[in-house]
């Protein structure tokens, strides 16, 4: 079964110039996976997910989670459903386990189940020291493992989290990662965004990618990895070199006397290079990739045209 | 069936609303009394002697049932607006609007929200009422009603603002400028004898002329209209508000993009 599908999904924001957030959109998300969206900002990621929430009207388009019809059967949708925003949406001044207990009520649970559930998801997620404290109070990574709290308080079977480390710190990010790694096992459907790549490709299994309201990549992370042809590798030299040396099957940059870059194919046996430059007296001290290399693949696929802004006006259709 | 659900979300607004409001009585409960008060003092105790009767009664008398609903009115309406419009400015609405609670349970959840404190306030002022004058109760269940009701319509009028507002001026602007004129202009401190026909015939087109007299009718057993009339309008408001507010929350207006 389906997490969610989605067919010819479309939003366009009225206006002045009407905006269209999603141009008619598929996607699918099969039942226990964990799902990366992603995009640049204004993509149509959020809109996508607000709609699926119930928080935006879509304009056209069929939207199913788990096979209840979002049209049709709305509440039933929304029972399914776990939302970690982008943004913090809490009464900042009531109490972290109020907050909690009272998102578990809305979802009709019982007041006693929904204090069990609150004191077992803030202690998970390092709050329960903090349960009597106003959210107003708490740091920022605090408030983004409130928000995942709340969105599990009723056991959702589909979690969807807009950058929920946006502005995390790495230790606690890593954390988040590997609590949500834990969610995913237990059987929870996972959809995240994210504009921290590594992150995407540390978790997802499956991804989306999706620029300018339309979806231009669909596929597993296995696959979009094994699309990358070329990488590129930053040498650190012992001593300044002068001249730069030629190195067969690759293509050498001289960054300065003491660094190189080195475009290595997918193909190429990187000792090739090593042996070369050990040739010619080059003394490697490091080597690191020059940038995320999904971060490479990622920008390529979302070429930014500014002759094609992502907000397209109606007289352009 | 999601019908134990729903009463436990509508339970969870309810408790969360009246949470809030008590928290901080000191903004929501304790200004009408003390208003209440001045109104007392000055009206009442300092110019109500030289005014005479009114109805048959003191003018302390006559005016009490009227301040009594004057806060019970404003009280239920500030109540829903600024809990509401809070939630939408600070995107906590998000929490209701995501998870399956259908639309007349959130409405009807603030709706008694802004019923509770109206009718804490008005219990409030009604017990220091009692100090500048005796009370009896000419009929209970009509007093009783007619609180409910006028509570009930004004709290819905305050989520219909609330889901209007862009901003927290437009939360002040209907009860600066319709509400409050509109409930001087009720009969609160005068019966509309007293006015030239045509403005007892203009006075008869605001609701809370009928919401007034009816629940001095309770109180004291005059009023200046047919209280079966006063019924009819007080539950024709309750039911064409509460369908407006279905409706805005149906279409998202305010609520969703």
């Amino acid at each position: 079964m389906n997490a969610i599908s989605i067919r010819n999904l479309e939003k366009v924001y009225p206006g002045d110039g009407e905006v269209y957030a999603l141009k008619g959109i598929d996607l699918e998300v099969e039942e226990g996976d964990f799902f990366g969206l992603l995009g640049p900002n204004g993509a149509g990621k959020s809109t996508a997910i607000g709609i699926i929430c119930s928080l935006v009207n879509k304009t056209a388009g069929k939207v199913m989670v788990f096979d209840h019809d979002l049209d049709t059967a709305r509440v039933l949708v929304k029972a399914c459903i776990g939302l970690v925003p982008q943004e913090f949406n809490f009464n900042v001044f009531e109490k972290i386990k109020h907050i909690v207990v009272n998102q578990a009520g809305y979802y009709g649970l019982e007041r006693r189940l929904a204090y069990e559930r609150a004191e077992h998801y803030l202690k998970k997620l390092g709050l329960w020291g903090k349960r009597n404290v106003q959210a107003r109070l708490l740091s920022g990574g605090m408030k983004r493992r409130l928000m995942i709290a709340r969105a599990l308080v009723h056991e959702p079977r589909l979690l969807i989290l807009d950058e929920p480390t946006a502005g995390v710190d790495i230790e606690l990010r890593r954390s988040m990662w590997e609590f949500l790694r834990e969610i995913n096992a237990s059987g929870t459907t996972i959809i995240l965004t994210t504009h921290y790549l590594e992150e995407a490709e540390s978790l997802c299994r499956n991804l989306a990618i999706i620029d300018n309201g339309r979806i231009v990549q669909d596929t597993s992370m296995k696959n979009l990895i094994a699309q990358l042809d070329r990488e590129t590798f930053v040498l650190d030299l012992a001593k300044p070199i002068g001249i730069l040396p030629e190195a067969p099957g690759c293509v050498l940059r001289k960054i300065d006397d003491r660094t190189l870059e080195v475009d290595v194919s997918k193909e190429q046996v990187i000792n090739e290079i090593f042996t070369c430059l050990s040739a010619k007296g080059i003394e490697v001290l490091s080597m690191r990739n020059k940038t995320n290399r999904l971060e490479e693949l990622f920008l390529g696929l979302v070429k930014t045209d500014d002759s094609m802004p992502s907000t397209v006006k109606a007289h352009a259709h | 069936m999601r019908t134990r659900q729903n009463f436990i979300a509508f339970k969870t607004i309810l408790f969360k609303e009246m949470v809030r409001f008590t928290r901080i009585w000191v903004q929501t409960i304790l200004p009408p009394a003390i208003t209440m008060v001045l109104y007392f003092i000055i009206f009442g105790n300092l110019i109500g002697p030289r005014i005479g009767e009114m109805g048959g009664f003191d003018y302390m008398e006559y005016i009490v049932p009227g301040l009594i609903m004057m806060s019970i009115i404003t009280s239920s309406y500030a109540n829903v607006v600024s809990s509401f419009y809070s939630a939408k400015f600070q995107c906590s609405v998000e929490e209701v609007l995501v998870a399956p609670v259908p639309h007349y349970v959130i409405l009807l959840g603030y709706t008694l929200g802004g019923v509770a404190r109206g009718l804490i306030v008005g219990a409030l002022v009604t017990l220091v009422s009692l100090f500048f004058t005796d009370l009896y109760i000419h009929n209970l269940f009509i007093t009783a009603a007619v609180v409910v009701l006028t509570s009930v319509a004004f709290a819905l009028g305050g989520f219909i603002n609330a889901i209007f507002a862009k901003s927290f001026d437009d939360i002040s602007i209907v009860p600066t400028f319709v509400l409050t004129p509109l409930t001087y202009l009720g009969g609160v401190f005068y019966s509309i004898n007293l006015l030239p026909e045509f403005w007892q015939k203009a006075s008869l087109v605001n609701p809370i002329l009928y919401m007034v007299n009816a629940f001095r009718y309770g109180i004291l057993g005059v009023s200046d209209i047919n209280v079966g009339i006063a019924f009819v309008i007080i539950g024709l408001f309750v039911c064409i508000l509460f369908s407006i507010g279905i409706y805005l929350l149906h279409k998202g207006v305010g609520l969703r993009t």
